[in-house]
């Protein structure tokens, strides 16, 4: 190595390692990037993760199963709704417990919203990381408002422990069914709006369609799931495929990417899924209003969570994807082993595949428009 | 047109005064007077942009520190004393340098950029005779020395030894040095058919004719081409890829501070005001009132023309330009770099030369 620095010549030209984080405003959180560059170039990315490590798993092999219920909430913290309702319904499969109507239409309500809210913060964040502020401050305001429902819900405003294994912990408020409507009437033209500032936008769609194409095979290959992949025009999303909960009695549509601005998987695509998904949920969220029966939200929890020897997986589509729990349980109230896939993290791992080859704002955005959350990366 | 350092220096003549200790003492007033404008102008048009973006973005901005600091006056000031506590902030910070700085390079960098904002503003003219210095090739030197400041970015960027503050100097440098060629161009459009550098003597041409940039649909066209191409000059979103918070962290100023990002913040903001002024004086008629051409009023309006209001209208021009570059600054995505460089070498600068050529043919045919 040595030798070969001494017969280098002065002018000869190297690339140079460019490390992006883990503080640095555009990786969502404490992401580390090793960036090969050559000028502007980017030619290698190596993501370094770990840096919000908590021993999620090891902690749940010693926890009952009504305390990893907060431990959930903090993997995906800007969908905590999600991460609770997917570790309950692998809980009650693990069980097998019947659950009440009312509390399947409630959980699909606030799952749906919190499905908007998610949504919002990374279209929100993508504008940030585009360079356009505007749009995440009008992103967060809608937000707010999906929080302040929480907030009536259950008295949190991020991090919930309100889906519990065999119901919720609090029927709805009164008023919530109107208060949630009045917000659906609100929300549509907001997007509309959001729509003309940012989606499209010439300078938006010149920084990102055609950018970090994500071909279907390769986000196949990769495990890529939920908006991101349905970027690319592959229809898979669990609320269809594998439908849990009430999602068959409900009619709604699965967004693809269509290459509207440019090639089918592109940056704009995944980015534009979330906008339609968010619409759709509103679509959700009507629907179950207006169909959500009486009942006691209570009567199916067990006094005592203490699961027959088995194991079980249970999926679920979070606004990042496909979250998947495996909980293996030897009969006692704690889970032996508690395995969590975690969407983002098979996300960011197709970083380093479709953003090779681009220019440093480049990779931002691609990043950007994967979502990620690094409490969930990391667990 | 009599310049103030020339009324000045008659004024101090009637002491019998030997002109060697006149010169100093006027050059000092001059200076102080052009410090204050800078000052003066970041402190208002900080507080300007702050609250543009907040109403735009459904916040109310700064609204705590009233002009004296005391609670009780914040409801009817409006947070306007916030930039002055920043400034005051900015002041008493701890001084920062990198150990692997190059130290003397990193302290010089501001004050280059600083004295090329500062130097710029003795050629401009605010009214018919309130000017710092008058030149006879006045939009030359404005050109030249506003370009003084992209060395200090490059030593800012160079010196820090921060691979971010190399990425943003270097894209700084690439992207100044682009720009000057579609401004320089659109101002030579203007020298060609007044026949002048001199502004007064634009200004002049502009009240004997017309606007310029109603001049023709060529000068019309050479306005865009001017004030985008000033935008990016000035490091300003959607051209604000030098500094790119998102991508660079904050570019060629990721390692300064305190007073030293101060200047930084002064001559960026001093500079916004500089091309609005010239882009009122070379396009917009300069200290000429917008009612002049429209000639209908009666001749009692007559009173809001004139050089006593010649300050009032140039300065109305500026703020409208710097509210449009706010406006855009919070709407708009970043381009990228590539883009930026498409834009300029592949739109403005050949647009830049047709329309010289086509106005330079409209010249000789009408």
């Amino acid at each position: 190595m040595e030798e070969q620095a001494i017969d280098k010549s002065v002018l000869e030209t190297g690339e140079m390692i460019l490390n992006m984080g883990p503080q640095h405003p555009s990786t969502h959180g404490v992401l580390r990037l090793k960036i090969h560059t050559d000028g502007e170039i980017v030619s290698k990315i190596e993501p370094v993760i770990g840096y919000l490590h908590r021993c999620f798993e090891k902690h749940c092999e010693k926890l009952s199963y009504e305390q990893i219920v907060p431990f959930v909430d903090r993997c995906d913290y800007l969908a905590s709704m999600h991460m609770d309702h997917a570790f309950a319904i692998t809980v009650e499969k693990l069980l097998d417990i019947e659950i009440p109507e009312r509390v399947e239409y409630i959980r699909v309500i606030i799952a749906e919203l919190q499905r908007i809210a998610s949504h919002l913060v990374a279209l929100g964040t993508f504008g940030l990381d585009v360079g356009a502020i505007t749009p995440f401050t009008w992103a967060i305001r809608d937000r707010e408002r999906v929080l302040d429902l929480f907030e009536a819900l259950c008295g949190a405003r991020l991090l919930y422990n309100y889906i519990w294994p065999g119901g919720v912990s609090h029927d709805l408020p009164p008023k919530f069914v109107e208060r949630t409507l009045e917000f659906l009437d609100y929300f549509d033209p907001q997007m509309d709006e959001f729509n003309n500032l940012l989606s499209n936008n010439k300078i938006f769609i010149e920084r990102t369609a055609d950018v970090g194409v994500l071909p279907a095979e390769v986000g196949i290959n990769f495990g890529v799931t939920g908006p991101s992949l349905r970027g690319s025009g592959v229809n898979f999303d669990l609320r269809k495929n594998e439908p849990y909960s009430i999602y068959d009695k409900l009619d709604f549509d699965v967004p693809l990417g269509k290459g509207t601005m440019g090639t089918i998987g592109d940056t704009w695509d995944r980015y534009y899924v979330r906008v339609l998904e968010m619409r759709e949920s509103a679509k959700i969220i009507r629907q179950a209003c207006a169909q959500l029966p009486d009942g006691d939200v209570h009567e199916a929890i067990p006094k005592k969570i203490r699961p027959a020897v088995g194991e079980v997986y249970g999926r679920y589509e979070s606004a990042r994807g496909d979250v998947g729990f495996y909980i293996i349980s030897n009969g006692k109230n704690i889970p032996l082993r508690v395995k969590m896939r975690s969407p983002a993290f098979s996300n960011l791992a197709v970083l380093s595949e479709i953003a090779e080859g681009w220019m440093i704002s480049d990779v931002i955005a691609i990043l950007g428009s994967l979502d990620i959350v690094l409490g969930e990366i990391d667990r | 047109m009599t310049s103030i350092l020339d009324s000045l220096v008659k004024s101090f003549s009637s002491f019998n005064l030997d002109i060697a200790v006149i010169l100093p003492i006027v050059t000092i007033i001059g200076g102080t007077v052009i410090f204050l404008i800078m000052a003066v102008n970041a402190l208002v048009a900080v507080y300007f942009e702050r609250k543009i973006s907040a109403f735009m973005q459904d916040r109310l901005g700064p609204m705590e520190v009233g002009i004296f600091g005391f609670k009780g006056g914040k409801k009817f000031w409006g947070g306007i004393g916030q930039t002055l506590a920043d400034a005051i902030k900015l002041l008493v910070k701890e001084d920062i340098l990198p150990n692997n700085a190059d130290k003397f390079l990193m302290i010089l960098a501001p004050f280059i950029i600083f004295t090329g904002a500062f130097l710029t503003f003795i050629g401009v003219p605010f009214a018919q005779n309130i000017v710092i210095s008058d030149f006879n090739i006045g939009i030359f030197y404005i050109f030249a020395m506003s370009s003084i400041g992209v060395i200090g970015v490059i030593l800012a960027g160079w010196s820090s030894n921060n691979k971010w503050s190399l990425y943003g100097s270097m894209r700084a440098a690439a992207q100044i040095i682009s720009y000057e060629i579609p401004i320089g161009l659109s101002l030579l459009l203007v020298v060609l058919v007044t026949g002048s550098l001199h502004l007064g003597d634009i200004v002049q041409w502009q009240a004997d004719h017309r606007w310029f940039i109603f001049h023709s649909p060529f000068t019309f066209l050479a306005f865009f081409i001017f004030y985008i191409s000033t935008i990016a000059e000035t490091n300003r979103t959607p051209f604000d890829i030098p500094e790119a918070e998102s991508e660079l962290v904050a570019g060629w100023m990721t390692e300064y501070s305190g007073f030293r990002w101060a200047l930084f913040f002064l001559s960026e903001y001093a500079n916004m005001l500089i091309v609005s002024i010239v882009a009122s004086i070379v396009f917009l008629g300069g200290w000429l009132s917008p009612l002049q051409i429209f000639n209908i009023f009666p001749d009692s309006w007559l009173i809001l023309d004139g050089p006593a209001m010649g300050l009032f209208w140039i300065l109305f021009k500026a703020v409208i330009l710097i509210f449009i570059m706010m406006w855009i600054r919070w709407t708009f995505p970043r381009l990228r770099v590539d883009q930026l460089m498409y834009l300029c070498w592949k739109i403005f600068i050949p647009f830049a030369l047709v329309n010289l050529l086509f106005v330079s043919l409209w010249e000789l045919i009408f």
